[in-house]
């Protein structure tokens, strides 16, 4: 017995700043990583009981006290502030310990919107990620994130960001060309992708023509494109506008393999005009050409 | 309520808080919104009121689940690996014979992360509880505690949930 009470307090005295300040038959490191394995000292002699509670994670062992007592790795692995209670018949023993998440990514929380959007648009795509360890924790230590955006000719926006308390965020610019781009943020290994699709944005111009067709004017435009040269897509409505004599009759038309064409009424003097959104075409005064 | 939080913290945004605050526990509440919060989006006042109560509703649900080893009101308040991790704590509990009970006196909260789109909050709340621990109906344990929570909101058909409650020392 006194042997044993020496090499606890030999053990107390040798023991690192951190593993100190618990009661005085346990003696547990005042923080783990989370996963990792580790050993609680106890003092005095007997069957007891170990528990180690916390809100993600309760432990119990039945131990005998005077001895170190090894806990694997992989039995404490949730993040969190644990409560170690050592309970024998004559008394109960505390000690608290933290543990913190494992300094290495296994898993990375993606959100990224939006999931369709113009092209072109400035900033017009976001992402998060959260950082996660193989044990679902939160890594808070800061993590270096690199999100990137490319799109099918291979175009790449890029950034790098830090985490901090485990977020970390971007925004992107859609680009210039149509189609589905790759969004993916990726961290020591680890990567999640989400697809964005780029779409046409608005007709950059609508340049329209008339020509007579017997008691009808024939209205068409050319093939709708947006400012960065995409093909603005079938079914986008075309307005044409003809004003005659204090009356104006307007027709909304979807364009069909990339044009819009209508047929009105033929009078001398109309004005006819054509609109989609807010892009405004150019006027025509018919004059019976 | 608002007017001792007000006194508690003179220099920070207070957001309302429309629910009763830890009523069990009449626990001191002081929340701070930094002006340089992470995130291009603005947190507006009531969407913070709202993820902030929701938080102290999830602690009331969380300690009367691990009071009582019932699980059953924890999916109101926790979604995703919180709620996985709540569930199992109260499982090996009730296998332990073990009851906890959480005694919050206060909660200092920090908005720290508002993603974009507004998909996520995440804040950091220091919480200095004491930690009541019962085997088999027999108190075993009283301990102060305090620890620092760093936590991830993400809103729900009706309320805000929480998704990542972790603790540290």
């Amino acid at each position: 017995m006194k042997l044993r009470l020496l090499w606890f307090a030999g053990v107390l005295l040798a023991a690192p700043a951190h593993m100190r300040a618990q009661s005085d038959r346990i003696q547990a490191p005042a923080s783990i990583e989370a996963g990792s394995g580790f050993s609680i000292h106890t003092a005095g002699s007997g069957k007891a009981t170990l528990f180690i509670v916390g809100q993600n994670q309760v432990v119990k062992r039945e131990v005998q006290m005077g001895q170190d007592i090894w806990l694997a790795p992989g039995v404490v692995h949730n993040a969190g502030a644990y409560l170690l209670i050592l309970k024998s018949n004559d008394s109960t023993d505390t000690a608290e310990m933290s543990v913190s998440p494992e300094n290495k990514p296994s898993d990375l929380s993606f959100l990224a919107r939006p999931s369709r959007l113009p092209v072109g648009i400035h900033d017009g795509i976001t992402g998060a990620v959260y950082v996660f360890d193989a044990y679902n924790n939160l890594i808070t230590a800061p993590q270096s994130v690199t999100f990137e955006l490319s799109n099918p000719a291979g175009v790449t926006q890029s950034r790098t960001v830090t985490t901090r308390n485990g977020a970390a965020q971007t925004e992107m610019d859609s680009t210039q060309q149509q189609g589905a781009d790759k969004f993916a943020a990726r961290t020591a290994g680890v990567e999640s992708k989400r697809v964005v699709a780029q779409v046409p944005g608005d007709p950059c111009g609508i340049k329209m023509s008339a020509k007579p067709s017997g008691e009808e004017i024939e209205l068409a435009t050319e093939p709708l494109r947006d400012c960065s040269g995409n093909a603005v897509p079938d079914g986008t409505i075309v307005t044409f506008t003809e004003t005659y004599g204090g009356d104006e009759t307007t027709v909304d038309v979807p364009l069909k393999r990339g044009i819009a064409q209508v047929s009105m009424p033929a009078h001398n003097g109309a004005m006819l005009s054509s609109a989609s959104g807010v892009v405004l075409g150019n006027q025509i005064r018919w004059e019976g050409q | 309520m608002l007017k001792l939080l007000k006194r508690l913290v003179p220099a920070v945004l207070i957001v309302a808080i429309a629910a009763p605050v830890d009523a069990a526990a009449q626990a001191s509440v002081r929340i701070e919104t930094p002006a340089g919060l992470e995130g291009p989006r603005t947190l507006q006042e009531q969407t913070a009121s709202a993820a902030i109560r929701d938080y102290l509703q999830a602690w009331r649900s969380m300690n009367a689940a691990l009071e009582q080893n019932r699980t059953d009101q924890l999916s109101t308040y926790f979604a995703g690996t919180a709620l996985d991790k709540l569930n199992e704590t109260a499982e090996e509990q009730a296998s332990a014979g073990l009851r906890t009970h959480y005694q919050v006196n206060s909660h200092d909260i920090q908005i720290v992360f508002y993603s974009p789109e507004g998909l996520s909050i995440e804040l950091t709340d220091t919480v200095q509880y004491e930690m009541q621990v019962t085997d088999h109906g027999k108190q075993i344990a009283n301990k102060p505690m305090r620890s620092r929570y760093v936590v991830v909101l993400t809103p729900a058909e009706a309320r805000w949930k929480v998704r990542v409650f972790q603790a540290t020392m």
